[in-house]
């Protein structure tokens, strides 16, 4: 894990986001090499229900990160504390150690607005506000602030709605509600979304369960072109998605994290009895 | 500008002293919203605090009042001067000259016609009918002499309880300095006694504060709420099991839905309205009477207790009824059998609620003319009557200092109905919560 | 009481009835219960039912028309000198005689003619009421007959029993319509006979209202007199004032309730907010008056206003109060049918609580709201004990808060309390303000039950 400090941007003075892209060249270098996300021992109590067991696990850089399991073992619970989602959650209580570039996620000096903001999610049920198309993607950059006019807000829209690949499909009705577009179309919107306030890390929560088989295509695809400029964590119980979209693939069972390893690796040479037992089908 | 999002992820923006700043703008808004959110409540209950204080203030002085406690000569002169000990001569006698005549025993000093009558005001009008009535009842009373207590006229136990301020200019207030003196000396010479204040629960309405009473609204109270439990329970309760249970999907039970949803938001006035022209007018019920009142807040609450009852119904889980089929009972032993106990609390819960919202109704009441003067209590469905929450209604408008607080104090009755029976509401509630 | 004594002996009778059957039915059965097609109880309703409902009906039916039948005869054995006065004076001698057979007070000297009629009357009652008796008890002998007759081993008692259940049932169920036919045609009918003496647009469009000039009863109603736009101004006035105290309130409160406040706030506030929703109207009225109204007009005064004593303030404020609960239990629970889902979007993209809150559940949650606001307003525009009591009788046309005005509901109650001559323009004047009333309020409640149903339905 790399030392990582992050000693500002002195240059940055207004809401341009080049100075940040300058900036990010910078680090660039000290960062690129380690993980981005670094997780030791998490543990989640629901209440009294303890619901992830004490979790290592390291996700790297622009790569994709595979979570899978059956279902009810822990790793969707896993995916919201790496953006302390579970904090919206009154009796959820979280231990143990994530960092993020190195920095303690849930240090007092860590704000979750902020740290959303950088790791960014995508959910299970594509969740479009109930607002217009262009709405929907500017309500980030609008309450962070990343747009210091109407013309770069415009910019940002188009520059996220084409990089989630939409745009041919929506660039001439983006005053329409979001809620209009088909359930593809509407996850795609959603990763627009979570795109257009520059995360560093993008977390999907089973994107595609509620897809069909031509969608689900289309956002694997997808996945796979993010996947050079992001950090993605991806949960999912399809396992031949988790083969075609994941370079890395940890498995999940019973709130512990049982094996994790290459996905090439887990998916042809499983160490483990229940990951073998899990990928061939004998429970799940 | 061809790529303003960049390829590169910008943690850079996020610990920006831009956004810091931001940030703590943002989340200042956050507490002012929240704030917002505490003020509003705060507002609130500090209105229903304010309101019921406000009311107890005012109100439970009224539970005591001040009596005379007098020395009265039965004199044999004044009350039946052949001695024939004929009922009709004993109660037309004028017993008001009695209590006078002891009061003015304890200052002969007051002499003059003008400051004797001042003096005798402070007799309240009911002490002739409260002698009367004790000597009908004992005859034998006569030509003795007895500590009695008779009313206080109202004014004075106002100034007795602190409610007019004797602080005050002679000229602004209802009471002279010199009978202020006069009611001390009572006091002083142990002449006026505080008690509790039966009559405000044993006396049907009054012209006088003092001796007013709710008997008459609360017996009429009792009556309407009879009629109208007696014809809301079983229609409201038939009407829910056939919409929740039997009723096809079809344009009448459709039209039914909408018009009970409309009718639980029509104003009640409106209800009045109809009480009046269908039951009096047309049907020539009589006026002021509990059974038109019922039937009006019968017809009134209605959609609450069907739309409670039907919620009541819909939570009892299917598997009950399929079981009931399953072993071959009828649709209607079904319900009848096993889905309507297991749903009665949550329906009498719904009935209480409805019946505590009668109990409060005043207005469309006041269409049918139960705002009455009425001084009996009602013995029928038939007869004319007044309820508690007109009668507050009448006490509000008379000017006299001694009906506010009477006013208050009928309120705090009213209230005390209501909080029992939506404390019985809860208390079903509660027992009977069942999670399937 | 011949109602209640009619009643109870019919009831006698039908429980013998059900005795009767249930015995004549397992007697039918020779000791072989099982040889029945229904159980000997449903007998007993069977032929209970058979003893009952015929004399019921006929009791209803008779008691629906006896009255007027009688009414009608004895009008015509008045005497000449009577049977020439208009109808309302014979409506008025009427009464009379009503009161005089029941032994009431009567509102004139008893006149031999009126005594006579009273006699007349009793007697005809006294005859009506004992071939009532005579019929039910054959009715109901009839029905006897019939049902013990029939009881064998195969009659599906059960079944019939069953069928009369069902249809009481749903004339049960068809009260509400009929109390909404009833509603709009008293409402109609009365109106109609107003607007005869009022021209409609006199009456919606006029900007004067002073019903008490046309009391005499011949004088035909002045123009002006009638124009009902001060009172719907009046009225709009104090609702808006209440909806200025409610929304807000009530809004932020169900939002603090269902966003913010842990369960156990939630638990103890929430109740004690519902009492509000409990009080009854006349002591918010009594409230308003006594104690809201003085405090308005002393605050007016010290900032130097001129407050009136019956301010449209202190009413609407009140009533605001009282609405309070109403907007916040309705939005709490839109609020809450608001998916997590799109919370947890906003979340997920870096969005505080208030933001989510503000630009994305109330967004969503909008169309609930407004419907939920059009149903408090339904509320506000028929309240009545509260502006009775606390605002005025004065119909001023102004929009000024401190100045006193009348409402639609206070004129309704004023005009139709005390005595009533049903021939008057202010009488029936008010049953045009209740039709007007009506109509708005129902608007209102369709439109908001829609909107809030398609809300629901949204994101059920």
């Amino acid at each position: 894990m790399t030392a990582h400090t992050h000693t500002g941007t002195p240059t940055r003075s207004t809401g341009s986001l080049a100075a940040g892209i300058e900036a990010r060249a910078a680090t660039g270098a000290l960062a690129g090499a380690g993980n981005k996300m670094d997780a030791k021992g998490v543990k989640v109590f629901y209440g009294a229900k303890q619901a992830l067991k004490g979790i290592d696990l390291e996700i790297p850089d622009r790569q994709v990160t595979a979570l899978i399991g059956p279902s009810g073992c822990g790793k969707s619970t896993f995916l919201r504390c790496l953006n302390r989602m579970n904090d919206t959650i009154g009796i959820a209580r979280v231990e143990g150690l994530i960092t993020l570039d190195g920095q303690d996620i849930y240090d007092r000096e860590i704000d979750p607005v902020q740290l959303r903001a950088r790791v960014g999610m995508v959910f299970q049920k594509p969740n479009p506000f109930p607002k217009s198309i262009y709405d929907n993607i500017a309500y980030g950059p609008r309450i962070h602030g990343l747009a210091s006019g109407r013309d770069e807000m415009d910019e940002i829209v188009a520059k996220s709605l084409q990089r989630a690949g939409l745009w041919n499909e929506v660039k001439d009705r983006l005053k329409e509600p979001g809620t209009g577009l088909s359930g593809g179309q509407q996850q795609r919107l959603c990763i627009a979304r979570a795109v257009a306030v520059s995360p560093e890390v993008i977390l999907m929560d089973e994107p595609c369960s509620a897809l069909d088989p031509i969608a689900t295509a289309h956002v694997e695809e997808l996945i796979d072109e993010l996947r050079e400029n992001y950090t993605i964590v991806i949960v999912t119980h399809n396992m031949q998605q988790a083969a075609r979209v994941s370079q890395r693939t940890a498995f999940f069972h019973l709130g512990d994290m049982v094996e994790v390893g290459d996905t090439e690796d887990i998916f042809t040479n499983p160490r483990d009895e229940r990951t073998q037992g899990y990928i061939t089908g004998r429970y799940g | 500008m061809t790529d303003i999002i960049s390829d590169t992820p910008k943690a850079a923006i996020y610990q920006s002293d831009d956004f810091a700043a931001r940030l703590r703008k943002r989340y200042a808004a956050e507490r002012r919203f929240k704030m917002y959110g505490v003020v509003a409540i705060g507002v609130a209950l500090g209105m229903l605090a304010i309101l019921l204080t406000s009311i107890v203030g005012q109100g439970y002085t009224a539970f005591a009042q001040h009596d005379l406690a007098l020395e009265v000569f039965f004199d044999p002169a004044e009350i039946d001067p052949q001695g024939s000990r004929d009922p009709a001569v004993i109660s037309n006698a004028n017993y008001g000259a009695l209590a006078r005549t002891a009061l003015q025993a304890v200052f002969p000093e007051v002499e003059q016609r003008t400051d004797r009558r001042r003096l005798t005001s402070m007799i309240s009008n009911g002490a002739a009918f409260e002698l009367r009535q004790m000597v009908i009842d004992d005859p034998s009373l006569i030509g003795t002499r007895k500590q009695v207590r008779i009313p206080l006229a109202s004014d004075y136990d106002q100034v007795l309880k602190g409610n007019i301020d004797r602080t005050l200019p002679e000229t602004s207030r209802k009471v002279t300095d010199q009978q202020i003196a006069w009611v001390d000396k009572l006091v002083a010479n142990g002449q006026i006694v505080n008690g509790f204040n039966w009559r405000l629960f044993a006396n049907g309405d009054s012209r006088d504060p003092e001796l007013a009473g709710l008997k008459a609204g609360l017996v009429g109270s009792l009556l309407t709420l009879m009629v109208t439990l007696g014809l809301a329970i079983p229609i409201g309760i038939s009407a829910a099991v056939y919409l929740e249970e039997f009723a096809p999907k079809n344009k009448l039970t459709d039209l039914i839905e909408v018009n009970i949803n409309n009718l639980a938001a029509v104003p009640s006035i409106v209800f009045g309205l109809l009480g009046l022209a269908v039951f009096l007018n047309a049907f020539n019920m009589p006026r002021s009477a509990p059974v038109v009142g019922g039937i009006v807040l019968a017809l009134m609450t209605l959609p609450t207790i069907i739309i409670a009852g039907r919620a009541a119904l819909k939570a009892v889980p299917p598997s009950i009824r399929e079981a009931a089929l399953g072993v071959g009972a009828s649709p209607l032993q079904v319900v009848t059998h096993h889905v309507l106990p297991l749903a009665m609390p949550g329906i009498l819960t719904g009935v209480i609620i409805g019946m505590a919202h009668a109990l409060g109704e005043t207005a469309p009441l006041l269409m049918i003319g139960m705002i009455a003067f009425i001084v009996d209590t009602p013995g029928g469905f038939g007869d004319a009557s007044t309820v508690l929450p007109v009668q507050i209604f009448m006490w509000a408008d008379s000017p006299e200092r001694g009906f506010v607080e009477r006013t208050s104090a009928a309120i705090m009755v009213l209230l005390a109905f209501l909080i029992g029976m939506n404390a019985i509401a809860v208390f079903l509630r509660k027992q009977f919560e069942r999670r399937w | 009481m011949p109602v209640t004594l009619f009643l109870a002996v019919l009831a006698a009778l039908s429980f013998a009835g059900f005795q009767l059957g249930r015995s004549r039915a397992v007697a039918s059965a020779g000791g072989r219960l099982s040889s029945l097609h229904s159980v000997p109880t449903y007998h007993g309703f069977y032929v209970a039912m058979w003893v009952g409902l015929p004399a019921l009906i006929l009791f209803a039916v008779w008691g629906g028309l006896e009255g007027s039948i009688v009414n009608a005869m004895v009008r015509a054995s008045l005497p000449a000198s009577m049977t020439a006065l208009s109808p309302q004076e014979i409506n008025l001698i009427m009464v009379d005689v009503h009161n005089l057979a029941y032994g009431n007070i009567s509102s004139r000297v008893a006149d031999p003619a009126l005594l006579a009629a009273a006699e007349h009357y009793k007697h005809l009652r006294s005859i009506g009421d004992g071939a009532l008796a005579v019929l039910m008890l054959a009715a109901a002998g009839m029905g006897l007959q019939y049902a013990r007759q029939r009881i064998q081993p195969g009659l599906r008692a059960r079944n019939q029993v069953e069928k009369v259940v069902t249809v009481f049932l749903i004339l049960c169920s068809l009260v509400a319509i009929l109390t909404t036919v009833g509603i709009v045609l008293s409402l109609l009918f009365e109106a109609i006979r107003f607007f005869n003496k009022v021209p409609p647009l006199d009456f919606l469009f006029g900007l004067q209202w002073s019903p008490q000039t046309a009391i005499r009863a011949d004088q035909v109603a002045s123009d002006g007199a009638f124009g009902a736009v001060p009172l719907f101004t009046g009225t709009l006035l104090i609702a808006t004032i209440a909806m200025a105290v409610a929304v807000p309130l009530g809004l932020m409160s169900a939002i603090y309730m269902s966003e913010y406040a842990p369960p156990r706030v939630r638990g103890t506030v929430k109740p004690i907010l519902e009492i509000l929703a409990g009080i009854p109207t006349v002591v918010y009225g009594f409230f308003a008056a006594l104690t809201m109204a003085p405090f308005v007009r002393d605050v007016g005064q010290s900032l130097g206003l001129s407050v009136s004593s019956e301010s449209a303030l202190a009413a609407g404020v009140v009533m605001g109060v009282m609405i309070i609960p109403f907007v916040s239990s309705l939005s709490d629970d839109i609020i809450n049918a608001v998916p997590q889902s799109l919370r947890d979007g906003s979340y997920g993209l870096g969005a505080t609580r208030s933001e989510t809150i503000r630009q994305v559940v109330l967004p969503a949650a909008l169309p609930g709201i407004v419907g939920g606001i059009l149903l408090a307003v339904s509320r506000a525009i028929g309240e009545t004990m509260i502006v009775v009591m606390a605002a005025g009788l004065a119909a001023n046309l102004s929009g000024n808060p401190l100045d006193a005005v009348s409402t639609v509901t206070v004129q309704i109650a004023t005009l139709l309390v005390g005595d009533q001559e049903f021939d008057s323009a202010k009488t029936l004047s008010a049953f045009g303000l209740g039709l007007v009333l009506f109509t708005v309020t129902l608007c209102l409640n369709i439109i908001a039950l829609r909107v809030v149903r398609k809300y629901r339905e949204q994101y059920d």
